[in-house]
């Protein structure tokens, strides 16, 4: 590590602001938890004291110039990428940044089908057109795989006017592409590549590990801090090479972010940044070895299927993060959301998700053993007490999709509500997911068909949590009159 | 010079004695471990600042977790003991001829390394040949065993420590997936005198009945501990503590205790209103 890195610019004003005692006429106008005791005693009294606003000597998160400036530099210094932007509204606004940044009105962009739902939401926002590849799927485990280089030769062929290709790296269930030659095609036919790295974060310190965004060549990758990097929730960071302007770029971070970007939330950043530059390497190196073990465990356990590199396969899952935990539950007679229901109710373990025949914890070094231990043991009894016979059980997370219509056209056309069961045949005009993993069953333009119809009631009746229709409980969904 | 160690049984309650000497003080991967000597309790095994024995009373938390199964199925032949570092828990086993293997599977073996140098009160029947010392996590040994044992006794210390895992509901699956059908599985249940534990006696109690079929709850006087009133749990998959009790074939062994008898056995399981009131809620 260089000794840069072992600075936090933005920790260390903090800091020093805090003991100049400065006189707090300005916002928050909790100042300092003065004003919300009982916040205060919650909380504690160093984070109340911590939620400032911009000011001169601690930068301004919508025009940096000092200590935000500073500790951005690190963080792109730290993740190879020349430029880098703390986020405080979550990857969400990242990836959208990067959606925005590559297309106007009109401009097509290439993306995986199964990407999380803030992608489509960009497209509904900004009006780009999106051209699906249908990502390949496991035949066994029922899950969307990544994307095949193929299927993007293809796609840009077909598409040579399309301005970004847009790659999950990896996807939640940890199946990364083959980023590089998507990268490598991308560029020869001048369009951007962009990365949503949602879940990449440990990419670019563990050893062992898929390719990252910026290592590969990405003109720009929107990286969740919060979720495996150890900043606090809803932080993030958007990475960008000088292919594209840096100052544009903020521009269109700011039509849409806060203007009181949150300490608390970027001091996070800062500080994880720096422990992830001196010690990320043996931090992911827990984490795998952590999902290697509860793997090997799981599977002895007989019924369960805790998949791993062995399932990679040179295409369209190219390469396996294995820090992820994922668990298909299926050939046990149990849906995912099943076993994550009975996990949370009956066995106080809250895992990440549970789908239709899989379920994913998320594992990293600030887990101890106890934490593996309990998880396998719990799989271990539910098998014991609740398995049966898996046959009726859908098999399938993904039914690849009719696109009839534009997102952004169909969400803001004239729609009528429609009884969700009498809906097949007609064009949606908003979204249909079971959250998390977030990643739409229906996005606005899409035919539904009686399959989708069909899906949507078995994740209801398995207890998924579906959201995205105007009606919160997904009886009537809105349609393109 | 006066020295004294306290324990904190609330924020507002401390148990103090009186010190002679420390005789050892150091850390393990998992928990700090003290050994005093003392004037009124003899040596005493402190964990994170917790006495787990004194010489003076042991014998009644180690009778009282072994002679009541014992006396209830005698033919017990394979036991499986879960924590108890100290060696107390395995010295009253191996006085049980019937028994033929005795796994003691402890996490820190930093305490069983020390017990055998400080306290040779308790830790001194390691070397008996029916047993075998498993250095591991109690929730990942249990976890491979079927039909093994028909006898667990998990000697743990707080739940709030190393110990945690032994006090979830997997766990106690895991043992009744690791007992016999006529397996009987004893756990050290706290005390629901101070407000701080009773929503965990509440929970275990519930845990273990989720799993096994007879749950019952029985206590002893334990000076060093808490309130001096401590709990332990008595559950199986056919035998009742009590009605099963064979108090002739038990005392046919001969076996001289300070603490338990079977007039005794009989009684420990009426518990008082307000432990009977707890372990009824929801």
């Amino acid at each position: 590590m260089t000794s840069r890195q072992e600075s936090a610019p933005l920790y260390e004003a903090l800091k020093k602001h805090m003991k100049n005692r400065v006189v707090r006429l300005d916002v928050p106008g909790h100042k300092g938890g003065r004003m919300n005791k009982e916040l205060k005693a919650f909380l504690g009294e160093q984070c109340m004291a911590c939620d400032v606003n911009s000011m001169k000597n601690l930068d301004n998160l919508c025009h940096p110039v000092s200590v935000i400036k500073e500790a951005e530099s690190l963080a792109a210094e730290a993740f190879g990428a020349d430029h880098a932007f703390f986020m405080v509204g979550g990857t969400t606004s990242a990836v959208q940044a990067m959606v925005f940044t590559a297309c106007k009105a009109g401009d097509k962009i290439i993306m995986p089908r199964n990407v999380h739902r803030s992608a489509i939401n960009a497209l509904v926002v900004c009006g780009a057109v999106p051209v699906y590849i249908d990502p390949g799927t496991n035949k066994q485990l029922g899950i969307p795989m990544g994307m095949s280089v193929a299927d993007v030769e293809k796609a840009v062929r077909e598409n040579p006017d399309a301005k970004a290709i847009l790659v999950n790296n990896p996807t939640y269930y940890g199946i990364c592409s083959n980023i590089k030659e998507i990268v490598r095609i991308a560029h020869d036919h001048g369009m951007l590549a962009l990365a949503d790295e949602a879940h990449g974060t440990h990419l670019y310190f563990g050893e062992g590990l898929p390719c990252s965004a910026m290592a590969a060549g990405c003109d720009m990758a929107a990286v969740s801090i919060h979720k495996t990097g150890g900043s606090l929730t809803q932080s993030s960071l958007l990475l960008c090479r000088d292919t594209v302007s840096e100052g544009y770029v903020r521009q269109i971070i700011n039509l849409t972010q806060t203007t009181s970007g949150s300490y608390l939330l970027m001091v996070s950043l800062d500080l994880a940044r720096k422990n992830l530059a001196a010690n990320g390497k043996e931090l992911f190196a827990k984490s795998v070895a952590y999902s290697d073990y509860a793997r090997e465990e799981i599977n002895k356990i007989g019924g369960y299927y805790a998949f791993g590199r062995e399932l990679e396969n040179g295409d369209d899952f190219f390469a396996f993060d294995s820090t992820k935990l994922s668990v298909h539950t299926r050939a046990m007679g149990l849906a995912g959301v099943e076993v994550y229901d009975i996990l949370r109710d009956d066995y106080d373990i809250q895992i990440e998700f549970g789908d239709i025949g899989n379920i994913l914890a998320i594992v990293s070094a600030g887990d101890r053993e106890l934490e593996i231990e309990r998880f396998i043991s719990s799989l271990s009894e539910i098998k014991r007490l609740y398995s049966k016979d898996p046959t009726g059980l859908f098999d399938h997370e993904y039914i690849d999709p009719l696109v009839e219509m534009s997102p952004q056209q169909a969400f803001y056309s004239e729609k009528k509500p429609m009884w969700i069961n009498e809906s097949a045949g007609q064009i949606c005009g908003e979204f249909v997911m079971c959250y998390p993993p977030g990643i739409p069953i229906l996005a606005p333009g899409e035919r539904i068909t009686k399959e989708i119809i069909s899906y949507i009631d078995y994740c209801k009746e398995k207890g998924c949590l579906l959201t995205g229709t105007e009606d919160l409980e997904i009886n009537y969904i809105n349609v393109v009159v | 010079m006066d020295l004294w160690f306290t324990e904190k049984h609330t924020d507002d309650v401390d148990f103090t004695i009186k010190v002679r000497k420390q005789l050892y003080s150091g850390k393990s991967y998992y928990q700090e471990i003290d050994v005093f000597d003392t004037y009124e309790f003899g040596r005493v095994l402190v964990l994170d600042g917790f006495i787990m024995l004194t010489e003076k009373d042991e014998y009644i938390y180690h009778e009282m977790v072994t002679a009541v199964p014992m006396a209830v199925e005698p033919d017990i032949k394979k036991v499986l003991v879960i924590g108890a570092g100290d060696g107390g828990t395995v010295r009253e086993l191996t006085r049980y001829e019937g028994i033929e293997k005795i796994d003691m599977v402890e996490i820190d073996e930093q305490v069983v390394k020390i017990c055998k140098e400080y306290l040779p009160q308790t830790a001194c029947r390691f070397d008996d040949p029916r047993v075998s010392l498993y250095f591991e996590d109690g929730l990942k040994f249990v976890r491979r065993k079927q039909n093994e044992y028909d006898l667990i006794i998990v000697d743990s210390t707080d739940p709030f420590g190393p110990g945690e895992g032994l006090f979830t509901k997997e766990f106690y699956g895991n043992c009744y997936k690791a007992l016999t059908d006529r397996g009987i599985l004893i756990n050290q249940h706290e005390s629901t005198y101070y407000d701080s534990y009773v929503d965990m006696v509440k929970r275990t109690h519930k845990r273990i009945g989720a799993s096994f079929p007879v749950c019952m709850v029985y206590q002893a006087h334990i000076p060093t501990y808490p309130s001096g009133h401590w709990l332990f749990g008595f559950a199986s998959k056919n035998l009742h503590p009590v009605y099963d009790l064979k108090a002739d074939r038990w005392n046919a062994l001969g076996i001289k205790t300070k603490y338990y008898n079977t007039e005794l056995h009989k009684g420990c399981f009426a518990l008082p209103n307000d432990v009977l009131e707890i372990l009824s809620q929801d």
